[in-house]
């Protein structure tokens, strides 16, 4: 069993940073609840009722209250600009030059049209692959994430993406691999009896291998 | 039961009798209620306007301005009858109450028209029914609505008209209790509240008149 | 424990009891008009769903520990639930899809909700404000009533043709739609309903709630010599008054496109997925603080008293509680960054949610302070109020990941979620309540609870508690996902079944432990020990009266003369110092026991 809180490694351009992100997270997280609960455990021994032991008449201390409501307000507020680029990089600023592809969700499926040989969505020569994501490693990929039906949530874990797709929306998803391998699709939203079926393989290949495999697919 | 409770015994608070305060506090949440709806139809018309129709197209304007207008008379009769009542005038108290009644109810009449004029003509509250309309209605001819406008219109006025319904019972029993002589010049908290609920309707419905039918 | 003789201006407390021989069986324990009796019907209803909503949370550990595996006793439930096979009955997805949404809707609408809001705002207000009952009894008994059939239509909702509403607790659209997406038709309406029903319950409360503090308060009560229960029981009111309706609305619509064929949140025909979500998480944001408040407000109360010390920073934690109410309304998007609204929105609501933080963060650090230079009392109620306060702590730091867009995005809809809503849910809601019930059951029922059974419960309770949510955290950073019910089918966590199987053998072992409160709770009603009315020493005034106090209250009208929290003050003899105590008067030997009060008539206030 895995205890451990160290995330599971990822392989895409911007995972550096979200990680990066995550565990000055759990450091500040960590350190907080060290010395909080460990201030509780020390005063519930150290104040424990024995006999003759009196409470001090004590309501409080302004000052120590502005401190550290200030300090609170300014480490959660830094944590939340740190976020911001980061965020905006992911969900808002698609690389210009990305290989675009379409994946439709539906019950309980996914289905990813490609641009044929000439290069193009939405030509005669696109091709669709049940349940596969392929993609080229080193060159970012727009996802064009549809739904037939339902709500569902595109979650590719190794490259940390993460999108709900609504029916009759075109929401743009990106991301960059850095590795080639075999990697997980998974649907993240409860989208009826067949949620749990919604795996898939996403397989990224060398630049090469990859224009075999469209080349092959197209036929 | 002690003063505690009583009609009007402020205590260690706001001078306003429980009675009334409640009523007030009702109301609030009555007021996130109708913002939840408007809001959902004004959030559905910007998002997706090709749902929608234009008001004039679709709905009858004037009958439901004239029926406005029957409205805001009712709040003056309901602030006659707790100006009779604040006097000790009975009489003036029915008379009042009884003309309230009725011209609810009129509105209620009138919108109940207005509902079955606009059904007929094929403007439902269901998505499904506007898209057949469409697809059997002969070539040129107008298609009125759009498949969101019928659900948010039935909605929005059909609560609201619900809501007046409710009030006019409430009248009803009212004057059925004015009648006993449930309320006197220093015990009219029954009245006073009724007419709080009676405006806020009211004010809701100028509102919704506003945003649903003019804009 | 010594008792402070309390003699209420002079007279021993009997007028009230005449009343109790004046009303028949059925108006006195049925049709109550009675806040205490009220209170008891909401808790007694609330511990069964709660047991419920137990039950739900087992039968889905079964599943997930041991995957499509026959499950015991499943042969009695239908074959629409589980698969007969030669081996034993297997759940089926549409059940476990029905048991996760059951499970969250029970136990946030009929347990955890009607237990704080229910029963301890019915019981504590109206004593602790000094008045006689709430504003409006007959409302009260009608806040009641709507909440049993609401409760009765939720379970009948199992019984249909389709099972139980299958959408989750949050019942997005437009799955939730139609039964041809999910394979459930009247179940999910029932669920729409029945929580309609359950809204006008809870709205008719908080109009209750708010018009009796307001208005009803005894002479000297100011607002900030209102006890902490009752203060966060008021801000919890106004967030029901206001979220509640939207609720309604949302409920409303839902229901029509289910039925009428409307179209507001389906797309085939133009409507907008998203103005469900955007509707549900306006209430449900406020909703969350609703079923927190409340248990802030009881640990507040069970730290100063058992701590023997007044609470450290009263007038900031009143402030903390005015703050979370009002920010609690700016946050609601954090529940939707990955919803697909624009992104852009993703950021304010990324720094609304940092900022709701830090009222939070006040109200842990003033609890530790009551707790510093104390005189700690390690009483059952204390035992619990302690939990809520450490279990509060991991709770509220776990959210700070999730309000960090780019860590959601891969935290979001996993287990790390599911750890952090029941560390705040179970770890602090439910342990607060478990302090309330212990620490208020005297005054309920006259009789002190058992306090080593109850020690005992406590110990098992907080330790398997922990064994169970705490590994979820490290399930969901693996990127194990909610709602799943077959999580074996996606290789990349299969490595995780030893850790699901170990979190669920140690919740059919919380859930069993539970019967330890149960026979504590039922036993202790007819056997306990019996309880004087102050079996605390507690300042504050529901303990100025018997245990159970009478109808009516207080014989005479209550005065009120200083804060609820001076404990170990030095104008007491004893270590408290009750709220209705006149002050000496000038130099000279003194006593806790007060002496015989002016009559209303002759004080100001």
């Amino acid at each position: 069993m895995n205890w451990s809180w160290m995330l599971p490694e990822a392989f895409s351009t911007f995972s550096e940073d979200v990680d990066a992100i995550y565990y000055v997270i759990l450091w500040v997280t960590g350190v907080i609840f060290v010395i909080t609960e460990s201030v509780l455990v020390y005063f519930l021994v150290r104040y424990r009722h024995k006999e003759g032991r009196k409470a001090t008449y004590d309501h409080g201390s302004t000052k120590l209250e502005v401190v550290w409501t200030t300090a609170t307000l300014v480490v959660c507020l830094a944590l939340g600009i740190a976020s911001k680029g980061v965020w905006d990089r992911m969900k808002i600023d698609v690389p210009p030059g990305s290989m675009e592809i379409i994946v439709t969700a539906k019950q309980f499926e996914w289905n990813v049209t490609y641009p044929g040989t000439d290069g193009a969505l939405g030509t005669a020569d696109d091709f669709d692959v049940l349940n596969q994501i392929h993609a080229p490693v080193d060159r970012p990929v727009w996802i064009h994430l549809r739904a037939e039906d339902v709500l569902h949530s595109l979650f590719l874990p190794e490259m940390r993406v993460k999108q709900d797709a609504i029916p009759g929306r075109d929401i743009p998803v990106w991301f960059e691999a850095t590795a080639t391998g075999d990697y997980t699709i998974g649907c993240a939203e409860l989208c009826g009896i067949g949620h749990t079926t919604m795996s898939g393989t996403l397989t990224i290949h060398t630049a090469a291998d990859f224009q075999v495999w469209v080349t092959a697919q197209a036929q | 039961m002690t003063a505690m409770t009583a009609d009007r015994s402020p205590m260690a608070g706001m001078k306003v009798y429980n009675l009334k305060l409640g009523m007030w506090v009702f109301l609030l949440s009555e007021v996130m209620f109708f913002t939840g709806l408007i809001g959902s139809y004004i959030i559905l018309r910007f998002a997706h306007p090709e749902s929608f129709g234009a008001p004039g197209d679709v709905l009858n304007v004037p009958l439901t301005a004239f029926n406005t207008f029957v409205l805001i008379c009712s709040s003056v009769t309901m602030v006659k009858a707790f100006a009779a009542i604040e006097q000790g005038d009975q009489r003036g108290l029915q008379k009042w109450l009884l003309a309230t009644i009725l011209l609810g109810a009129f509105f209620v009449g009138v919108q109940a028209v207005e509902y079955t004029l606009l059904s007929r003509e094929g403007f439902v509250p269901m998505a499904e029914s506007y898209h057949a309309i469409a697809r059997g209605a002969a070539e040129g001819s107008a298609v009125i609505g759009g498949p969101l406008y019928g659900a948010t219109f039935y909605t929005m006025t059909g609560f609201h008209g619900a809501h007046v319904s409710i009030g006019v019972l409430c009248l009803c029993f009212t004057l059925w209790r004015a009648r006993k002589g449930a309320y006197t010049a220093g015990s009219l908290g029954g009245v006073e509240i009724m007419g709080l609920y009676w405006h806020f309707v009211d004010l809701v419905w100028i509102l919704l008149f506003t945003i649903v039918y003019l804009i | 424990m010594s008792t402070t003789e309390q003699e209420i201006g002079g007279a021993i407390v009997a007028g009230g009891q005449h009343d109790h021989h004046e009303i028949p069986w059925i108006r006195r324990y049925v049709f109550a008009t009675d806040h205490k009796m009220i209170a008891k019907q909401f808790m007694f209803m609330s511990l069964f769903f709660l047991l419920v909503g137990g039950t739900l949370a087992g039968m889905m550990r079964w599943q997930l520990g041991f995957p499509s595996q026959p499950m015991p006793g499943g042969g009695i439930l239908p074959d629409a639930m589980m698969a007969p096979t030669p081996a034993g009955a297997i759940m089926l997805p549409e059940f476990y899809n029905s048991l996760v949404t059951m499970h969250g809707t029970i136990m946030i609408f009929f347990a955890i909700m009607p237990l704080l809001v229910g029963l301890f705002g019915n019981l504590l207000i109206p004593l602790q404000i000094g008045a006689e009952d709430m504003a409006f009894p007959r409302l009260n008994m009608a806040s009641f009533w709507l909440a049993v059939p609401a409760g009765m239509l939720m379970l009948a909702s199992f019984a249909v043709e389709g099972g139980a509403a299958g959408a989750g607790w949050t019942s997005y659209a437009p799955l939730s739609t139609s039964g041809e997406w999910t394979g459930v038709y009247l179940g999910q309406q029932l669920w729409l309903v029945s929580l309609t029903i359950l809204g006008f319950s809870s709205l008719v409360g908080a109009v209750n709630y708010i018009t009796t503090v307001i208005n009803m308060r005894a002479p000297g009560m100011t607002w900030f010599r209102i006890p902490l229960g009752t203060w966060s029981l008021f801000v919890t009111a106004v967030l029901v008054l206001l979220a509640i309706p939207i609720l309604a609305g949302a409920l409303i619509m839902l229901l029509f496109d289910q039925t009428i064929g409307t179209g507001f949140f389906r797309p085939e025909v133009g409507g907008e997925p998203l103005l469900w979500q955007h509707l549900f998480w306006f209430f449900g944001h406020p909703e969350v603080y609703i079923l927190i408040l409340p248990a802030m407000g009881i640990t507040s109360e069970v730290l100063s008293n058992r701590a023997r010390k007044p609470i450290f920073g009263y007038h900031s934690m009143v402030l903390a509680l005015i703050s979370i109410g009002f920010l609690g309304w700016i946050v609601w998007g954090h529940h939707m960054f990955q919803s697909g609204m624009n992104p852009l929105l993703g950021t304010s609501f990324m720094i609304s949610t940092m900022a709701i933080a830090v009222p939070s963060a006040i109200k842990t650090f003033n609890w530790l302070g009551t707790l510093w230079k104390a005189d700690i009392h390690f009483d059952v109620p204390m035992l619990h109020a302690l939990s809520f306060v450490s279990m509060f702590i991991i709770g509220g730091l776990s959210g700070i990941f999730m309000a960090s867009t780019p860590v959601d995005i891969y935290i979001h809809d996993t287990y790390f979620i599911v750890a952090h809503l029941h560390y705040v849910l179970f770890g602090g809601s439910l342990f607060a309540i478990f302090a309330g019930i212990t620490f208020w059951f005297p005054k309920m029922f006259g009789r002190m609870m058992n306090e080593p059974l109850g020690k005992v419960h406590f110990f098992l309770t907080f330790i398997f508690y922990n064994l169970v949510f705490f590994p979820m955290h490290n399930l969901g950073l693996q990127g194990m996902m909610r709602r799943i019910y077959d999580f074996t089918q996606y290789e990349f966590l299969q490595p995780l079944q030893p850790m699901n199987e170990f979190i669920s053998q140690f919740a059919f072992a919380l859930i069993a432990t539970q019967m330890l409160f149960v026979i504590n709770f039922f036993w202790s009603i007819f056997k306990g020990e019996k309880a004087s009315d102050n079996p605390w020493n507690s300042n504050t005034l529901e303990w100025t009266v018997p245990s159970p106090p009478p109808h009516g209250n207080f014989a005479q009208m209550p005065m009120v003369f200083r804060g609820p929290y001076e404990y170990n003050s030095p104008e007491s003899d004893y270590d408290f110092l009750p709220q209705t105590t006149p002050p000496r008067e000038g130099p000279g030997p003194s006593s806790g026991v007060p002496e015989p009060r002016p009559t209303p008539e002759g004080a100001e206030a």
